[in-house]
């Protein structure tokens, strides 16, 4: 007998998204997307005097630091409760009296409402894509799905640990508090640590050291994935010019952004299927 | 008894310091419906859960179908089992006929086969509706549709009329009689005694996670051997005559009041009781015999 019968996970993902889409979910966080997306791509350069949509370069910098607030807290909104929920709601037992498995089911969840994220970042940052690619060309198009796919995978990265808290939560409330730290953990208070350390150290901080304690936070990894690839942005960024030139594969930040998917998944699994 | 299709020997459960099992042991046989009954807290949703390897047990076994709940082949049989539990909230932005397809999907049953099942149950009116304007009692018959999705031949009904009005109560033990003619074996946990009492071939009576009785109500009546209770209406001044001829009954009670006069006695007394009732037959009006009902098997199980 199969391991995972791919049916069952389908089943659970369709529902999944479906209720997303039902809820008026996926076309919310759209909207929000689209709204933050087409202000910051428009007003993104009133600092240096100038308003309207500039290079593809500057505006990707621009949206990266939006993306990096609220993807995650949208991923960890979306996922804190997908276990927790149905335990509350009572529908887990019935969920697992049915020949489906814990795996199936916790991947089914997950996919489903990666399904949810992706099509919300793909349809609220799809405007301002398609503006920039009337004026960039092809080359605008390669840098900008790159922003967005490295979006959906910082988004899938904190939806796994979302659904490993509502694994390991007692309640949605505990779930969610524990969600809304992790948050302010990995998106404002990690980043400060680093800079604090940084100056601390007075720069003496070796490269690799900086460069692994970027790997070790997915809000990171996704800054550095597009900031890297990104000359013109490159000097925009403090930490880039002190980072490893390791940094720079972009192998190896998939790889680390890959993980930070995988890993979650397995420890949520691996607790599920224990409890 | 008929082959045992659910087996549960010496299962024990504790939750912490709390033990919801103790030392559990029935078998119910193909074809059977057993009555789980208890106080809350006695462990029938506990023991459900076990059955359907929700949880594991500290000790002992549970199997289903010869198959060890807990094991790797289980994933079959429950494709041959249903489970109700006792309250379930489903996807409110889903509709009653949408949340039936998704079950479907995940019991491999067709989906051509929800729409007359949502009939079977009164909800065919209210298929397309969301599920979040559903009343209780409707969630409860969705419930109930989702559990006889691809004809299944063991059932887990943890207090499935819970939140059903009368009408859709006489209407599920309806539908329970017609499953229970095609041969599925079911276990029915439920408060409600009156209500199962004449429907279910055994009862199971858990107290504090302990099994007390299994049988039966007339088993588990002769268990006990409970008094039955004989109510005399009594003519006006027949209460003088009643209480000299049944007030020094050996065994049995006599108690006279407003009219009324009702005496308990053991099974094998009532014969006698009855020959005195009608030698002063000019004293009584109307006569009523009651056995013991389920509450007080129930209790005095509860209470030995």
């Amino acid at each position: 007998m199969a391991l995972l019968e791919f049916g069952q996970v389908a089943a659970i993902a369709r529902k999944e998204l479906r209720e997303r889409l039902r809820s008026r979910w996926v076309l919310a966080v759209a909207a929000v997307f689209t709204l933050f997306a087409l202000t910051i791509a428009y007003f993104g350069a009133a600092q240096q005097g100038t308003i309207g949509f500039k290079g593809i370069e500057l505006t990707i910098a621009s949206l990266v630091s939006l993306a990096i607030y609220l993807v995650p807290l949208i991923a960890l909104i979306l996922g804190y409760d997908a276990i927790v929920g149905e335990r509350e709601r009572g529908s887990l037992d019935l969920l697992l009296s049915l020949p489906l498995t814990r795996a199936e089911l916790l991947l089914g969840k997950f996919l489903g409402l990666a399904s949810a994220l992706a099509v919300s970042t793909f349809a609220g940052f799809g405007l301002v894509g398609i503006l920039l690619v009337v004026q960039g060309g092809a080359g605008a198009a390669f840098h900008y799905a790159g922003f967005m796919l490295s979006a959906i995978l910082m988004g899938m990265a904190f939806l796994a640990l979302a659904v490993l808290v509502s694994v390991l939560s007692a309640s949605k409330t505990a779930a969610s508090g524990i969600a809304i730290t992790l948050w302010f953990a990995f998106v404002l208070v990690y980043d400060l640590v680093l800079l604090g350390v940084l100056v601390l150290s007075e720069g003496r901080l070796p490269a690799s050291v900086l460069g692994a304690a970027l790997l070790a936070n997915p809000a990171d990894v996704f800054r550095v994935l597009n900031v890297f690839s990104l000359e013109q942005v490159k000097t925009l960024y403090g930490l880039s010019t002190v980072a490893a030139d390791t940094l720079t594969s972009p192998w190896l930040l998939s790889a680390a952004m890959l993980a930070w998917i995988l890993l979650p998944l397995a420890l949520a699994f691996r607790k599920f299927r224990r409890s | 008894m008929s082959t045992a299709v659910i087996d549960v020997a010496g299962v024990s459960r504790s939750f912490g310091e709390v033990r919801a099992l103790a030392d559990v042991s029935l078998c119910v046989g193909e074809g059977e419906l057993l009555g789980l009954i208890g106080h809350n807290g006695a462990g029938k949703s506990t023991l459900i859960k076990l059955m359907l390897g929700l949880i594991a047990a500290d000790a002992g076994e549970v199997r289903i179908a010869g198959a060890p709940v807990r094991g790797r082949g289980f994933r079959d049989v429950r494709r041959r089992i249903a489970y109700l539990p006792e309250s379930v909230v489903f996807y409110d932005n889903l509709s009653g006929l949408e949340t039936l397809e998704f079950f479907a999907d995940l019991k491999g049953v067709a989906r051509a086969a929800c729409p007359a099942l949502l009939d079977e149950v009164g909800l065919g009116a209210a298929a397309a509706r969301n599920v979040r304007g559903y009343s209780k009692g409707m969630r409860q018959r969705l419930g109930f549709a989702q559990a006889l999705l691809g004809k299944p031949e063991i059932l887990f009904l943890d207090e499935p009329t819970g939140g059903l009005d009368p009408e859709g109560i006489r209407e599920f033990y309806a539908i329970l009689a017609r499953l229970k003619s095609r041969g599925v074996t079911a276990v029915l946990s439920s408060h409600n005694l009156a209500q199962i009492e004449e429907r279910v071939d055994r009862l199971a009576l858990l107290q504090r996670g302990r099994l007390k009785a299994a049988g039966s109500v007339a088993e588990l009546r002769a268990g006990l051997n409970l008094p039955l209770a004989i109510i005399l209406k009594l003519r006006a001044g027949g209460a003088g005559a009643m209480r000299e001829a049944l007030g020094s009954l050996e065994g049995c009670a006599l108690r006279v009041e407003d009219g009324l006069a009702e005496v308990r006695c053991p099974h094998e007394r009532k014969m006698a009781v009855l020959e005195i009732i009608a030698a002063h037959a000019g004293a009584v009006t109307d006569i009523d015999i009651r056995e013991p009902s389920l509450e007080d098997v129930f209790l005095g199980y509860a209470e030995s």
